[in-house]
């Protein structure tokens, strides 16, 4: 396919036994959002941090964008436009919440040896800032420090740190885990809206979310993806339904947590 | 762990302090600033010059513990080496003043360039590591650099150096001159204070910050962290090469205890006491400390006997340190 933004071949990472991806081949086109689902333990955020650069994968290639990333370390493919959200919340607890996206301006916003220039009074970096928390309706909370904020808060607060870096592609590890069904509503919202702008690689348990989203779906079970296809194909494979959809019934009762 | 909360540095923000009605910490900074400025008049009135001697000392080692703190307190580099730039900022006026070279336009920035090297070639090996491979390795280097002084049998090895003559600038700048020598010592202390507190709230200094509170996310974001630390491990190796060099020209004598490593946890001990949360805060601490034992030396021989339990007492009840108190009752 010659659109493809990001293109994954052959991708294999093993833990001592475990296989976390066995021979993952993977297409995102540009413009489209990809879901992947899978059962706990499946490989999901292996092959993100294998995507962001860190973890290495024993074997496969990682192409984004028509280049080669594979040996990129992680910050230099945020510079390529690939940003990521972490499963497990991952902030800077003892900054505001505004601090937090002004940083992932900045790492986009020219190199940082301004040694001089108090850089939280510096327009070029809280205005995009503000934009990105506004975004996702953290506006008002702007001001807070992280550590004092509730976790649906650090959820959206992760997305407006991806969002902040202008990326070409988010890779989003559960965005939704944890969060109250009002809260999950406006996160689907904001996805649909970022859709048009972005190619997006999502993760998700919530399979309503995921089936009303994604333009592809690609199921992953024990490290391999066994089938990749439209959400009505993916529905009615039997393999998945066997191996995923039916267990999931019993796992997405509200409030279960996972991960 | 340590309570990293009190990062904004706002010590010296005027804007705050501007605003803010006087509060107990402000006014603890102002006092001290105007005790420490007035002090050698106070000497010259009553003829006390120890005093002098004591707090020149004093200075030179808030300056050495601002300049580790800028690396632990906000870049969470714990460095259990710092003292090594003492020596090596002391040894190169020593050496050069041996060979003849007095002129301190020749040895101050020779001092800042060798030191800055050194701390180039450890940060980039030490900052691959981290937590207590981070301190070993920092203590091992300093020691190397101790033991390489040990071995310069030229230059004094294990009985250290006399320095004849101090570093010679222009003639209105006479060093010799005991105040000419401390009001230099607090003019530099204080412009060293501006410039960490102005770099620490800088970009580069709120990447030193981010890359201590989530170095994994700093890198998901775009920053390659590295290079940031390292430029950052650079110049607080320069900072406290320049206190090496002001200490050796206070002493008049440069030896190996100078960078022993008992000195570097002294670093250390002043920072956490005075409060890594603020840029000024651990020049609070180097007066705490060494007027602490320089009191309790006079009264006994093992004033660690004192001075550790009261660390103990800071550093599980106080964790801002003697800053984060005055913060804390300056809210109220
Ligand atoms: N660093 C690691 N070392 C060893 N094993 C690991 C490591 N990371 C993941 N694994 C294993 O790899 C497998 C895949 O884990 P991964 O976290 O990618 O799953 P996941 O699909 O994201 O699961 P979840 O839905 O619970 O988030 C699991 O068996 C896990 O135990
Ligand atoms: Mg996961």
């Amino acid at each position: 396919m010659a659109d493809a933004l990001l293109r994954i071949e052959g991708l294999t990472k093993r833990f001592g036994g475990v296989v976390a991806s066995d021979n993952v081949t993977l297409d995102v086109t540009a413009g489209e959002l990809h879901a992947i689902i899978g059962p706990n333990g499946a490989g999901k955020t292996t092959l993100i941090c294998q995507l962001a650069g860190e973890i290495a994968p024993n074997t496969g290639r990682i192409h984004f964008g028509g280049r080669d990333i594979t040996a990129l370390p992680v910050y230099a493919r945020s510079a390529l436009g690939l940003a990521r959200s972490f499963q497990i919340t991952s902030l800077f607890p003892d900054f505001t919440a505004l601090d937090n996206v002004a940083l992932a301006v900045q790492a986009h916003a020219g190199h940082s040896f301004e040694f001089w220039h108090d850089a939280r009074r510096d327009p070029a970096l809280r205005d995009p800032a503000r934009a990105s928390l506004e975004r996702v309706g953290l506006a008002a909370r702007a001001d807070v420090m992280v550590s004092n904020l509730s976790h649906g808060e650090h959820r959206q607060l992760e997305l407006a740190m991806a969002l902040a870096t202008k990326p070409r592609m988010l890779l989003l590890d559960e965005p939704m885990a944890g969060l109250g069904p009002e809260e999950s509503i406006r996160v689907v919202k904001l996805l649909r809206e970022l859709k048009s702008d972005l190619t997006i690689l999502l993760i998700e348990h919530d399979m309503e979310a995921v089936f009303a989203l994604a333009d592809r779906i690609s199921v992953l079970v024990y490290g391999r993806v066994i089938a990749t296809g439209e959400p009505a194909a993916i529905r009615a494979n039997a393999e998945v339904r066997q191996a995923y959809l039916g267990e999931q019934e019993a796992v997405t009762v509200p409030g279960a947590g996972h991960g | 762990m340590i309570d990293w909360r009190n990062l904004s540095a706002d010590w010296l923000d005027a804007r705050k302090l501007a605003s803010n009605p006087p509060n107990l910490r402000n006014a603890f900074v102002i006092a001290l600033l105007a005790i420490l400025a007035l002090l050698p008049i106070y000497s010259a009135l009553t003829g006390n010059y120890f005093l002098v001697t004591l707090f020149t000392r004093i200075l030179i080692l808030a300056l050495a513990a601002v300049s580790l703190n800028l690396i632990m307190g906000f870049g969470g580099m714990v460095s259990f080496g710092h003292a090594a730039y003492l020596g090596i900022g002391g040894y190169v006026v020593g050496i050069l003043a041996k060979e003849g070279i007095n002129s301190g336009f020749v040895q101050w920035p020779l001092a800042l360039i060798v030191s800055g090297l050194f701390a180039l070639g450890v940060g980039a090996l030490c900052l691959r590591t981290r937590g207590v491979y981070f301190i070993m390795i920092t203590l091992a280097f300093a020691q190397m650099v101790y033991y390489v002084a040990i071995g310069l049998d030229r230059y004094g090895g294990d009985d250290g150096l006399t320095i004849n003559k101090r570093s010679q600038f222009i003639d209105a700048v006479n060093l010799s001159n005991k105040t000419v020598f401390y009001y230099v010592c607090f003019a530099l202390l204080l412009a060293v204070v501006y410039l960490v507190w102005r770099l620490v709230n800088s970009r580069f200094g709120l990447v030193i910050q981010g890359a201590r509170s989530n170095d994994r996310r700093m890198r998901a974001i775009g920053f390659p962290t590295f290079r940031y630390k390292l430029v950052c491990f650079v110049i607080a190796g320069v900072l406290c090469g320049l206190s090496g060099v002001l200490l050796a020209n206070h002493t008049s004598f440069i030896s190996p205890a100078m960078m022993q490593w008992t000195r570097s946890g002294d670093l250390i001990v002043m920072a956490v006491l005075g409060g890594m949360g603020s840029v000024f805060g651990p020049v609070v601490g180097a007066v705490a400390f060494l007027l602490l034992e320089e009191v309790l030396s006079s009264v006994t021989e093992y004033s660690g006997i004192i001075l550790g339990p009261m660390l103990l007492g800071v550093v599980l009840f106080a964790r801002g340190g003697i800053d984060g108190i005055l913060k804390d009752h300056s809210r109220g």
